[in-house]
């Protein structure tokens, strides 16, 4: 299938249909994901986690973030009176719209996708490290100096960990033969490493651990979430902002687990198949069955995201600085001269 | 550095985390499940009224000065003609301020009539700090949280306070056959009342009342009684309280019947 399901013949009503679907899943899908992280991280910590809001009869907390959501529409809209109005109030759309748009091209199933960008690889990081943007926007607006500290770390990681993102990345797209996302996962489809098939994780294995590392580090995650660290410069560029705007920015973050799970997933997992050279059925049935199976692979890469903040202590700036610049980047480069290597003599 | 690989702790810790997650949360969900706590968890202090003689040692030693007590004196009649008449103090007011007792105990320690107690209850907390000063109908309708006190060892000295009144009650006794005797002189074992034997059993209502004395019976608890006490509404403590009089009251009339069947 190599056209997506939302391409009607008419032009407006797809258009719509790929709005109404990238929104439904940009919302719903952080509110899962973050559900899972309360739950994750309290059982990690010997506790339950939200128990009591719920829908209707089901309880354990499902309903949980929903409540958050309607406390955060009900907040006061504080500006400090010294913040720059326009761009503070600004930044937090900022930094949330990327990941949104993000979604437009990934692929999550056979057929699911808004669209097949030529260059979806690039279109992907491009708009990814749009969000900095975002942060340094709020951190400076906000006239305060832990989050200007939190604003200064924040871009100083991003720039850091852009590198070794986009290099892991480059030498899948070297191995493929194309900046597709879905051209990406089809040839995955078809990838053997010694005549036997695997994704593209197994033979560059060095290259999804480094993409995953600095995929954290972009989402500010623990272990590497110097700028909104909490202990010392109290959440850094979100200090100052209550609200729906605060709220904005949670959204971001968990929208950018996602997005950047979804990316791992088609780069490095094999998408929407289980494994290279397992076909999926045709039709609908293939559809969902692909889409189940992309979120499971999404599910599973934002757990082991739980999973290190329940387990990892913060990095150090230094240490961070260090880590990227002198073992990513000489490793992705690297990497990628290998990669290159073997795809000339293959 | 050891021998180990490098950065091993690392999985080592996502290992401690793995495993916490599929054990069982130590959690205890509150409201819904409620604690195992001990049997004599020290939650409110609770004020058995009748005991209370308003010596005021509580409130004295009381380091956060929460306990309130107001009293008036009372004038009791002479027991005696032509004696002297007493006055009693009569508690009117004893409060304790939960919002500034730290729970230390030492006014349950130190109250020398046995007046004061720690309860177990310790669900009372409120929404404002002024009803936090609970009154004394409040820690008197703690009192009937408190456990009874643990069981004596076998063998063990009998309390002082059962062992007066056991003598008391054998002088009561004494008394009233002595000025039984002249009005029945048939009745000569009236004389050797405490140690009489079923001899003067035969003889008449006062006699046989007498000789209640020498039954000893081991107070337990009529669960009958008990049961219909508490279905009526009244208090663990009180329905206890009766239920061993009514015990021992059965007891003892099996005991009389038997030795009247003897003789």
């Amino acid at each position: 299938m190599d056209t997506s399901i939302f391409a009607l013949d008419n032009a407006w009503l797809a258009l719509l249909l790929k709005v109404v679907a990238v929104l439904a899943f940009f919302l719903v899908a952080p509110l899962v994901m973050g559900y899972m992280e309360h739950k994750v991280l309290g059982h990690m910590q010997a506790r339950y986690g939200p128990m009591e809001a719920g829908l209707g009869p089901i309880k354990h907390g499902v309903g949980q973030l929903v409540a958050d959501g309607l406390k955060f529409l009900q907040k006061e809209d504080i500006i400090p009176a010294r913040a720059d109005r326009w761009v503070f109030a600004l930044a937090p759309g900022v930094a949330l719209i990327p990941a949104m748009i993000i979604l437009v091209v990934i692929p999550f199933g056979p057929g699911l996708w808004a669209e097949d960008l030529d260059t979806g690889v690039f279109f992907a990081l491009a708009v990814s490290s749009v969000s900095v943007i975002g942060l340094l926007m709020a951190a400076w607006s906000s006239n305060n100096k832990y989050s200007l500290m939190g604003g200064i770390r924040a871009a100083a990681q991003l720039i850091a960990y852009e590198l070794p993102l986009v290099l892991a990345a480059a030498a899948v797209v070297v191995q493929a033969g194309t900046l597709s996302l879905v051209g990406i996962v089809e040839a995955q489809h078809s990838f053997t490493a010694f005549g036997i098939p695997v994704p593209y994780a197994v033979p560059q294995l060095l290259g999804f651990l480094m993409f995953f590392t600095a995929a954290l580090a972009e989402l500010s995650r623990p272990p590497f979430d110097m700028p909104i660290a909490d202990a010392e410069i109290i959440a850094g560029h979100m200090t100052e902002y209550t609200g729906i705007r605060f709220a904005f920015f949670m959204l971001s973050e968990y929208a950018g687990m996602v997005v950047m799970s979804a990316l791992a997933t088609v780069l490095f997992l094999g998408g929407w198949y289980l494994w290279p050279g397992v076909p999926l059925p045709s039709g609908w049935l293939g559809a969902l069955l692909g889409f189940a199976i992309t979120m499971g692979k999404i599910t599973t890469l934002v757990f082991v995201m739980v999973w290190f903040r329940a387990t990892f202590p913060r990095l150090r700036e230094d240490q961070l600085q260090r880590f990227s610049w002198l073992i990513l980047i000489p490793l992705a480069l690297l990497q990628i001269v290998v990669v290159a290597v073997f795809k000339v003599l293959a | 550095m050891t021998a180990t690989l490098p950065q091993v702790g690392l999985l080592k810790g996502l290992g401690v985390t793995l495993k916490t997650l599929l054990k069982k949360p130590t959690t205890q969900q509150y409201p819904h499940v409620k604690p195992d706590l001990p049997p004599r968890t020290r939650g409110v202090i609770a004020l058995m009224e009748e005991n209370c003689t308003v010596c005021m040692l509580c409130a004295r030693e009381c380091p956060d000065w929460c306990i309130y007590i107001d009293s008036h004196k009372e004038t009791v009649p002479p027991k005696e003609e032509g004696a002297r008449a007493r006055t009693r103090n009569v508690l009117d007011r004893f409060a304790i301020d939960f919002a500034l007792c730290m729970y230390c105990g030492i006014c349950v320690e130190v109250c020398p009539f046995d007046a004061l107690f720690w309860s177990p209850e310790f669900e009372y907390s409120t929404y404002s700090i002024r009803e936090l000063t609970h009154e004394k109908e409040q820690l008197r309708k703690w009192m009937d949280t408190v456990p009874p006190p643990p069981e004596l060892e076998v063998g063990a000295e009998t309390p002082k306070e059962i062992s007066d009144g056991l003598a008391a009650a054998r002088k009561a006794a004494e008394a009233s056959a002595a000025a039984a005797a002249p009005a029945a002189p048939a009745a000569a074992g009236g004389a050797a009342a405490g140690g009489a034997p079923a001899g003067g059993a035969a003889a008449a209502a006062p006699a046989a009342k007498k000789q209640e004395e020498d039954i000893h019976v081991e107070a337990q608890i009529d669960q009958e009684v008990y049961d219909q006490l508490i279905a009526e509404g009244k208090s663990e403590r009180v329905a206890r309280a009766r239920a061993k009089a009514a015990y021992v009251r059965k007891e003892k009339a099996r005991i009389r019947a038997e030795r009247e069947g003897q003789s």
